[in-house]
């Protein structure tokens, strides 16, 4: 395999919140992303599961420079982002670009679809001839299936999924290296949502990117990614190759997340109902579980489940889990 | 006699750009004991059309036709009668749990209001009822945690509660608008585990509505599938899930991305995008994404109606994917008539 693109060492990102008004000031510090270290490769694809809280989007975000870090390191082609001059981080921004959830909030009502898409254009590189940036925003238009001659219509004029393939579009015009994709179809239709991820698949196939894909159902990742890093609570659960995910989770909250994927069949779902066992709500973020930060919803815990916190190691086949029983569980699907 | 027998219901919108249409025409009943879902994407009409048969339309919105619940027209009926069946004889279930608890009372306060308004209960009993009610739906310690307020629940418990206060007054029919959207998947499985327990030990009826077709296989009875403010399809849970006989719902049931698919399948999208209600096309209203549509459909498909209950809006035989011999079917439904202009005012 290539070199590593991309080196996450150790990341973590807090969050310090003040309560008890004004006379009884207290801090709390909310860990959302503690400690993830990962590589990714070119071209390669990551998927990032988790449920709300999991840290998931802040994750995705510290990555490109919009959340500062508390700890770790960024290593991109050999920079340290994290330590990076702010103009300098926004001249790296060219290789490094971000797909948000909403794809109509995230989109200037008052701007057309072509201003948008070549506003990073204008950005970076100002002196562009004109024509030259129109022409630019309608060749991206049309690799994301959009018609160019609706460059001049703005963001209500389009659908959902329209106005997500304009994101992209806005994404992808400075050639960048690295796409992260934060929950890019978790707003749209399900009708829709293959079109977004098979047009992601394609570009991403065409143009060689890297790509981060966050989402909160493991369903969704499963047709884009190469690889899987499941979160909960801000930790990374565990991190496999999408055929050995798939095929036999290592973690008991991966197997959960999977069980809670419904299924489009009465009797299959009537079954599966009979084998979910994931009880219970994700404990308050400001005062997670000692030890193993799953074991207050894990079936499957002993004592030193909730003594020691379980690293994230290699198993034998190179995947990562964080688990003390990984070895003796058998979550096979 | 059915519970609610729903018929010719329009829901229009005045907006600035003119007259939207957000439900077309329908029709539909159900019975006793049911469990319905109404499956559509956004722009479907469904919540909608559960919004005017409950008066709760927006101030632009209207709605004709006729919705009869147990013998009484609710469109029909004056503001203070239709109060009184709502909480006590239909219960309605919201999207979202955050949002539709008031953040500065307790949830005892919200809940023993409900009962005491429309049952008369003194607070003691208000307040045992509304305890039975919260271990129900399985909160844990409910005598303590009633007196808690609604930023103390977590969103999968707020919506618990929720269900629990739509269940205070024995309600006839329960109406749940996306009842696990807003929750985390781990915790949708859990409520739709409930809904389905609750309305099988209660033998309550429910109307489930949804954009998520793989959500209401487990627990749904019946299911009626909409497009662009018109119902496409209806049948029982097994004729929708095996036997779909619309394109638009084979086309939905394929984009479900399922976790026992093969890693290496593609996913099934439908292509293009779904209609603007202000500009639909003539004719039948999928045609412009469906993959199997002919010059026919750009006359207004004929309804087929099967003895079993089953319908489709569709040129093409429900069962067989065949083109039905058009000239033999009943005549067509006419076109809606559009509503006069207002007269201009000086």
């Amino acid at each position: 395999m290539s070199k590593p693109v991309l080196r996450v060492q150790d990341l973590a990102v807090n969050f310090t919140n003040q309560t008890g008004g004004i006379f009884r000031r207290r801090e709390r510090v909310l860990r959302a992303v503690n400690g993830i270290s990962f590589d990714l490769h070119e071209s390669e694809t990551l998927g990032i599961v988790g449920e709300s809280g999991s840290g998931k989007s802040t994750l995705a975000r510290a990555i490109l420079g919009l959340i500062k870090p508390s700890r770790g390191r960024v290593m991109w082609r050999g920079d340290n982002l994290t330590e990076m001059e702010e103009e300098e981080l926004r001249q790296k921004r060219k290789e490094l670009q971000i797909v948000f959830q909403d794809p109509i909030a995230s989109l200037n009502p008052r701007m057309t679809a072509g201003d948008i898409i070549s506003e990073p254009l204008w950005t970076f590189y100002p002196h562009m001839a004109r024509v030259q940036v129109e022409e630019r925003a309608r060749g991206m238009m049309k690799m994301v299936g959009l018609l160019p001659n609706q460059i001049n219509r703005y963001p209500h004029e389009f659908s959902g999924g329209q106005c997500q393939r304009i994101g992209i579009a806005r994404a992808l015009v400075l050639n960048p290296r690295l796409v992260v994709c934060d929950e890019p179809v978790s707003a749209l239709d399900v009708s829709i949502q293959a079109q977004i991820i098979n047009l992601l698949k394609d570009l991403q196939k065409k143009l060689g990117l890297s790509l981060i894909f966050v989402a909160h159902d493991l369903s969704i990742v499963k047709h884009i990614s190469d690889r899987v890093m499941v979160m909960y609570m801000g930790s990374a659960m565990e991190l496999s190759t999408r055929e050995a995910l798939y095929r036999k989770p290592l973690h008991p909250y991966t197997s959960a997340l999977m069980k809670s994927v419904p299924i489009p069949d009465p009797k299959l779902a009537a079954e599966a109902r009979q084998s979910s066992w994931l009880t219970g709500d994700m404990p308050s973020p400001y005062d997670p579980p000692k030890g193993c930060v799953f074991h207050t919803r894990c079936p499957y815990k002993v004592k030193r489940c909730i003594a020691d916190v379980p690293a994230l190691r290699h198993m034998e086949d190179g995947n990562r889990v964080a688990c003390h029983r990984a070895e003796e569980l058998d979550l096979a699907i | 006699m059915a519970l609610l027998d729903v018929r010719g219901l329009t829901v229009t919108f005045d907006t600035p750009e003119g007259e939207l249409c957000a439900v077309d025409r329908l029709d539909f009943s159900m019975e006793t004991g049911e469990t319905l879902a109404i499956v559509g994407e956004s722009g479907a009409g469904k919540s909608q059309l559960m919004m005017a048969i409950m008066g709760l339309l927006a101030e632009n919105g209207s709605a004709s036709g006729s919705a009869i619940f147990k013998g009484r027209d609710l469109m029909a009926m004056p503001p203070r009668e239709l109060n009184r069946v709502r909480g006590a004889e239909i219960a309605m279930i919201f999207q979202d749990p955050m949002t539709s608890l008031n953040p500065y009372l307790t949830i005892e306060k919200q809940m023993t209001e409900v009962v005491q308004h429309h049952q008369g209960l003194r607070r003691e009993q208000a307040r045992a009822h509304a305890v039975e009610m919260l271990r129900a739906v399985r909160i844990p310690d409910p005598e303590e945690r009633i007196r808690q307020y609604p930023h103390e629940y977590s969103g999968g418990m707020r919506q618990r509660v929720m269900i629990a206060m739509g269940l205070l007054c024995a309600p006839d029919l329960l109406i749940a608008d996306e009842p696990s959207t807003a929750l985390d998947v781990t915790v949708q499985a859990q409520i739709t585990q409930l809904i389905g327990e609750l309305g099988e030990k209660s033998n309550m009826s429910m109307i489930l509505i949804t954009h998520d077709l793989a959500a209401v296989a487990e627990i749904a009875s019946r299911v009626i599938v909409m497009y662009a403010g018109e119902v496409v399809e209806t049948g029982s849970v097994d004729d929708i899930f095996y036997r779909p006989g619309h394109p638009y719902t084979q086309g939905l049931l394929a984009s479900v991305p399922r976790m026992d698919s093969s890693v290496d399948d593609a996913l099934h999208a439908i292509p293009g995008n779904p209609p603007n209600l202000q500009e639909l096309p003539d004719g039948c209203r999928f045609r412009d994404r469906c993959t199997r549509a002919v010059d026919a459909c750009r006359n207004r498909p004929p309804v087929q109606r099967l003895e079993d209950g089953r319908s489709s809006r569709c040129v093409r035989d429900i069962d067989t994917g065949e083109l039905l011999d058009l000239p033999t079917l009943a005549e067509p439904e006419p076109e809606r008539t559009a509503s006069p202009e207002p007269e201009a005012v000086e």
